[in-house]
């Protein structure tokens, strides 16, 4: 009982110790040691052409500072220095105007927007899959193992066809890319509410059945409510398979605009900083979708009375 | 051609033609199966619960005392024997809302709070709105829960849970209560004042309770009828019809009537465990 009040944790840790003990000392420890390796592995895997680009000046002997600094420094570097990136971001974003067709901003929104309507669209349907998975038994049966398997087939196989076919009957436009998103993000949604309608406890079932409840009211009375917990967790997965579908289906179509036609442009053309850039801006509007989610289980939860 | 228990019977309904008979149990077997083969949870049980009684289960762990009172809930199905609860299947009677369960555990959907718990088995049966608060009000204060219906289950200690979980199979208004060791977990103090209070909500309301218990002084204290269940295969050992008055208090268990039946069902749950060894 005493003992925790006898030695204050606080007074005899080293700094280090004390810089650990937050959330925001970890992470910027962590962040800085990526950033520390990047900037090496930059240096490294940029060293080879400069010192081709050297030869081919005729400069001989140059400083090993120089060699760095210019290996930080190059217009298509095999790896990009972080500032260059950052730089290539600013520009791109605060420095365009939205309208531009060189603003990643511009590119993000038409990646979103497909991203959020697959998402939708997947998670209705992994929601609705789940209910009928766990009410009959024939569906459960005959349904899920082609659920599994849906999954195993690479997307990057399947996405092109998705396209082209859509536009055989022509679908065209945002739904052909929303429907790869929707069949990455239904699967984690559909096992999730799965697990989630199946989990409240015997005792619980019991109570509804001694109330001589119908299905329809142990669903909206006892099963919803308990996979509420597992249905935020899994459309964080789902959001996130459906930013990468919405990237994989513009790889295919060749599409001009979207994160993803950013990263096909820059690797046609060898812009390198540009393809980085457009992996950053896709990690982190994936990591401020998922965060959202967060924040709308945080709220729901806590109306519910299950946030303590 | 009348065996002689069912002539035995026949007297038995005609002396109490005017008491109702709420639960007629005949040879019921239950047997599980497991991974382990069968279980003979219950063996052979015979008993009549009338209208008024308050009966007790007491018996070692394991003895089926749960198992029992689930098949009259329609929890469980015998795999033998019959059973009638008012008068029809069990089925019957829970569709017909007979009972009121009240399970070991308080079982509170921890999403809802404690007046919207006592007010799920009445959102199910399509009460209206005033009838709800009208019953939740009056059940909350029975069991000394006023002011606790904006509480969520997390922030009540064990013992006002089960008092809620009580407050809610009370609100479904039946005239029977079948109740599974509610105060198993409570300490004394508690389960004495509860027991109380149960005591004088069954005499008020004429319900007929079927109470499980390992407590004998519980068992004695509340019942007019003691059933003794002894394990392997679950079987009544005995029935001890009480003759305590149906009005009484704590005080009574000094007395020596009261300590006369809780001797019998110490003798009754002796003697059946030796049974075995
Ligand atoms: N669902 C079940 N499946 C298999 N065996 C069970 C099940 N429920 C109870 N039993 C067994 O039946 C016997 C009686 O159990 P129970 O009625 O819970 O006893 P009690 O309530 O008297 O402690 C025990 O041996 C128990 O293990
Ligand atoms: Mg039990």
């Amino acid at each position: 009982m005493t003992d925790t009040t006898l030695s204050s944790p606080r007074t005899n840790l080293s700094p280090f110790a004390g810089l650990m003990s937050g959330t925001v000392g970890p992470v910027t420890v962590v962040v800085l040691a990526i950033l520390a390796i990047w900037y090496i592995a930059a240096a490294a895997l940029n060293t080879p052409f400069q010192q081709d680009m050297y030869e081919r000046a005729g400069q001989e002997h140059v400083q090993f500072t120089q060699l760095i600094a210019d290996t930080w420094a190059q217009e298509r570097p095999v790896l990009p220095a972080p500032h260059q990136v950052v730089v290539e971001i600013w520009n791109t974003t605060v420095e365009k105007k939205i309208t531009s067709k060189r603003s990643l901003i511009y590119h993000s929104s038409i990646t979103l927007s497909s991203t959020l309507l697959g998402f939708l669209i997947g998670t209705t349907l992994g929601i609705l899959l789940a209910v009928g998975i766990v009410h009959s038994r024939v569906l459960d049966k005959s349904l899920m193992p082609w659920i599994i398997s849906s999954q195993t087939i690479p997307i990057l196989a399947i996405a092109p066809m998705i396209i082209v076919v859509l536009n055989a009957i022509g679908v065209s436009g945002l739904l052909p890319k929303a429907m790869i998103s929707t069949y990455l993000s239904f699967f984690p949604v559909t096992v999730g509410m799965v697990k989630g309608l199946r989990s409240p406890e015997v005792i619980h079932m019991d109570l509804m059945h001694t109330y001589s409840a119908t299905r329809v009211q142990a669903f909206w009375k006892l099963r919803l409510p308990y996979a509420v917990p597992f249905l935020f967790t899994s459309m964080k997965i789902g959001m996130a398979a459906s930013l990468v579908g919405a990237i994989v289906g513009e790889l295919p179509t060749g599409a001009v605009a979207g994160l993803g036609a950013r990263l096909l442009a820059g690797s046609y053309y060898g812009q390198t900083i540009q393809i980085w850039s457009a992996l950053i801006v896709a990690a982190i509007l994936a990591g401020s979708l998922v965060a959202l989610i967060g924040i709308m289980e945080k709220v729901a939860l806590k109306r519910m009375g299950m946030a303590q | 051609m009348l065996t002689a228990a069912e002539i035995e019977d026949g007297l038995d309904d005609a002396m109490k033609e005017h008491v109702k008979r709420v639960i007629d149990i005949d040879k019921l077997s239950l047997t599980f199966q497991t991974n382990d083969g069968p279980v003979h949870a219950l063996s052979d049980i015979d008993l009549k619960i009338d209208e008024g009684d308050f009966v007790s289960f007491i018996g070692p762990s394991g003895c089926g005392k749960t198992t029992l009172l689930r098949v009259i809930a329609d929890l469980e199905q015998p795999t033998a024997g019959s059973i009638t609860v008012n008068g029809v299947s069990p089925q019957e009677a829970r569709l017909n809302r007979a009972y009121g369960y009240v399970f070991q555990a308080a079982a509170l959907y921890p999403w809802r709070t404690i007046a919207k718990n006592v007010a799920l088995p009445l959102e199910i049966m399509g009460l209206s709105r005033a009838e709800q608060q009208d019953r939740i009000a009056r059940n909350m204060e029975l069991v000394n829960l006023a002011g606790f219906e904006k509480k969520y289950p997390w922030q009540l200690s064990g013992g006002m849970q089960q008092r809620a979980s009580i407050a809610r199979a009370l609100a479904v208004e039946p005239d029977l209560l079948l109740m599974d060791e509610p105060f198993g977990a409570l300490d004394e103090i508690v389960r004495d004042h509860l027991n109380e209070q149960l005591l004088q909500l069954w005499a008020k309301t004429n319900k007929t309770v079927v109470f499980v218990t390992h407590s004998i002084p519980e068992a004695v204290f509340l019942s007019t009828k003691i059933v003794v269940l002894c394990p392997r295969p679950g079987r009544i050992y005995d029935v001890i019809e009480s003759d305590l008055p149906r009005d009484r208090n704590l005080d009574i268990r000094e007395s020596p009537e009261f300590l006369k039946i809780a001797h019998r069902v110490r003798d009754g749950l002796r003697a059946g465990h030796s049974y075995e060894d």
